[in-house]
């Protein structure tokens, strides 16, 4: 009986059905290891993974707690590992047998993305049905929004006072959609600009950004006939540093004093030094961002404010080109497909039980 | 009161009163201020970018490991530049038109992964979602709430008819939705710029004038 009870606690079961493979759905460089639990797995401090890629010689990759029987190792893509796992109790060590060989590789296709590509098909083929609408002559109707008819007036009210317009992008890159929305509306806004002959400044934070904004601006005076208004001095890049940024933007504030500033694009913590200084000036100023973060201070300091997708209609609603109202009918439909899902799913969710939350992974 | 005589703080605690006095009005200690931190950002910038993003990702591979395909990254990267050339500035558009194409195409699947699907996921009414918040039987109202709101907001960005009738309706819920979420955000972003302020104050007490540890 002693001698039972001695080999129970100073023996030590391995893990056992150890399986190694490529991790599906990845873009390589990932080799998945599973195993049975040892028997004695709650008095273990966990599993150590070892690796070779001959099947004689191992080395220690990871380590893992105890409960867990899976692993994910970093590896080289076409060359073959071998693996076991070692169960580990102070300094007792059970080894589990050998894997088979296994190499990793890149996938074509990620399948548990599968839903992702489903959400793409509907709304791109939604779009694209309404641009299409559009462009065989079908308008499409906007609702008012209240920051865009504000558009004229800012325009109109610096053209009295003989004042410029700043138009300011935050700090977004071009990968930003907040980025990618103001580069609309400042063409839009250029246009009308070059229409009265009100100088239009554009300060900003990326040599990209910079180099776009530039081009639109002058492609907007050129389409309205007026080429000649465009001031390279008057599209510039600042610096690329958050606060730098904010506090060269307050200057050209004060110091140019401008009678409207559009605020339109990715903002971060400058939203709110910014938006105040500007109210300190006395300029009308309309603002608009998709972070939500950023968003209360614009409503606060701002006297029209284009909340998140609000910004990404701006460009329709000013310039009303058949195009473009065609891709926000688009949007509106993915909202009703977006709302229909909440709803049957929910009913799904709730009367039967199907896993009905894994198609959303 | 034990002041420091290490420059580098007295030239920070100087340049950190220097923007302060802006609270006052527009000066020429905040325009020097605001000038010198613009100058060294753009200094700092361009050497970062040419010693660390064109150095490992462009010129090693090309000129030192000889991996010849990057002279297209190059080239694209080059048209840039060509905008100082009137004859030929058009050709800017070119890497233009690359850049946006490459990030649109990049930012639409993520973003309808992460603001679609996900949310859609946590908005669902599901027995296994009332569980999520961790609230007893009181997580149905919590869950019910959100997918009120979740629809309501939505309709309140439905641009294609006015809010007129039920759409009206719902989107003035949607709007008291948003706003409390601002309001939520609001608090919480003040907090964290109050404790910048303190930052900035700890800093002249304490490191440059001594008074506080």
């Amino acid at each position: 009986m002693t001698i039972l009870l001695l080999s129970g606690i100073f023996t030590l079961a391995p893990p056992t059905g150890i399986q190694a493979y490529d991790t599906p759905d990845d873009r390589g460089g990932s080799i998945t290891i599973e195993w049975q639990l040892s028997s004695n797995d709650v008095g273990i401090e966990g599993y150590e993974i070892y690796r070779s890629e001959d099947g004689v010689a191992y080395e220690m990759v990871g380590f893992i707690g105890q409960g867990r029987g899976r692993y994910q190792d970093e590896t080289d893509d076409n060359r073959e590992y071998y693996y076991k796992v070692a169960a580990l109790r102070d300094t007792v060590r059970a080894f589990s047998s050998s894997s088979q060989p296994v190499m990793s590789r890149p996938q074509l296709f990620d399948l548990g993305a599968t839903n992702l590509f489903i959400a793409m098909i509907i709304f791109c083929s939604i779009t694209l049905y309404f641009i299409q609408t559009a462009r065989r002559g079908k308008k499409f109707e906007i609702r008012k929004i209240a920051g865009l008819d504000a558009v004229d007036e800012a325009v109109g009210r610096a053209t009295e006072m003989g004042k410029p317009l700043l138009y300011c992008m935050g700090v977004g890159l071009v990968d930003s959609i907040a980025t990618i929305a103001s580069f609309n509306i400042l063409g839009a806004i250029a246009e009308k600009t070059g229409q009265y002959e009100t100088p239009l400044i554009v300060p900003t934070s990326d040599p990209v950004v910079y180099t776009v904004a530039r081009e639109i601006v002058k492609e907007s005076y050129t389409s309205i006939g007026r080429p000649d208004l465009f001031d390279s001095d008057k599209v510039y890049f600042v610096t690329d540093s958050q606060f730098a940024y904010a506090s060269a933007i307050d200057g050209i504030m004060l110091r140019e004093k401008p009678a409207a500033n559009f605020l339109v694009g990715y903002f971060q913590a400058e939203s709110l030094i910014l938006a105040e200084t500007g109210a300190m000036t006395g300029a009308i100023q309309i603002a608009g961002t998709d972070n939500v973060s950023q968003l209360p201070f614009f409503v606060t300091a701002c006297d029209y404010t284009l909340i998140g997708e609000e910004l990404y209609a701006a460009s329709a609603y000013i310039s009303q080109q058949p195009l473009l109202l065609g891709a926000i009918k688009g949007e509106d439909w993915g909202k009703i497909v977006i709302l229909s899902t909440l709803l049957v799913a929910s009913l799904i969710g709730l009367l039967t039980k199907f896993p009905i939350l894994n198609l959303f992974r | 009161m034990n002041i420091t005589s290490d420059p580098w703080i007295w030239i920070g605690g100087l340049l950190t009163l220097c923007i302060f006095s802006f609270l006052y009005k527009d000066n020429p200690f905040y325009k020097f201020a605001e000038h010198l931190f613009v100058g060294v950002a753009n200094g700092y910038f361009l050497t970062f970018t040419v010693h660390r993003v064109l150095g490992p990702n462009l010129f090693v591979p090309l000129f030192v490991q000889g991996r010849i395909w990057y002279v297209i990254s190059l080239t694209v990267g080059m048209l840039y530049i060509l905008r100082f050339v009137p004859r030929v500035s058009w050709l800017v558009r070119i890497p233009i038109a690359v850049t946006i194409g490459y990030y649109t195409g990049a930012v639409i699947p993520a973003t309808i992964q992460a603001d679609i699907i996900r949310q859609i996921q946590a908005t669902i009414l599901t027995p296994q979602n009332f569980q999520s918040w961790n609230a007893g039987s009181s997580g149905i109202i919590w869950s019910v709430i959100l997918f009120v709101g979740v629809a309501c907001t939505l309709s309140y960005f439905y641009f294609s008819r006015e809010h007129k009738g039920v759409l009206g309706v719902t989107s003035k819920i949607g709007v008291i939705f948003i706003m409390v979420g601002f309001g939520a955000a609001f608090g919480y972003t003040v907090m964290a710029r109050v404790s910048l302020l303190i930052g900035r104050f700890q800093f002249i007490l304490g490191p440059w004038f001594g008074i506080i540890e």
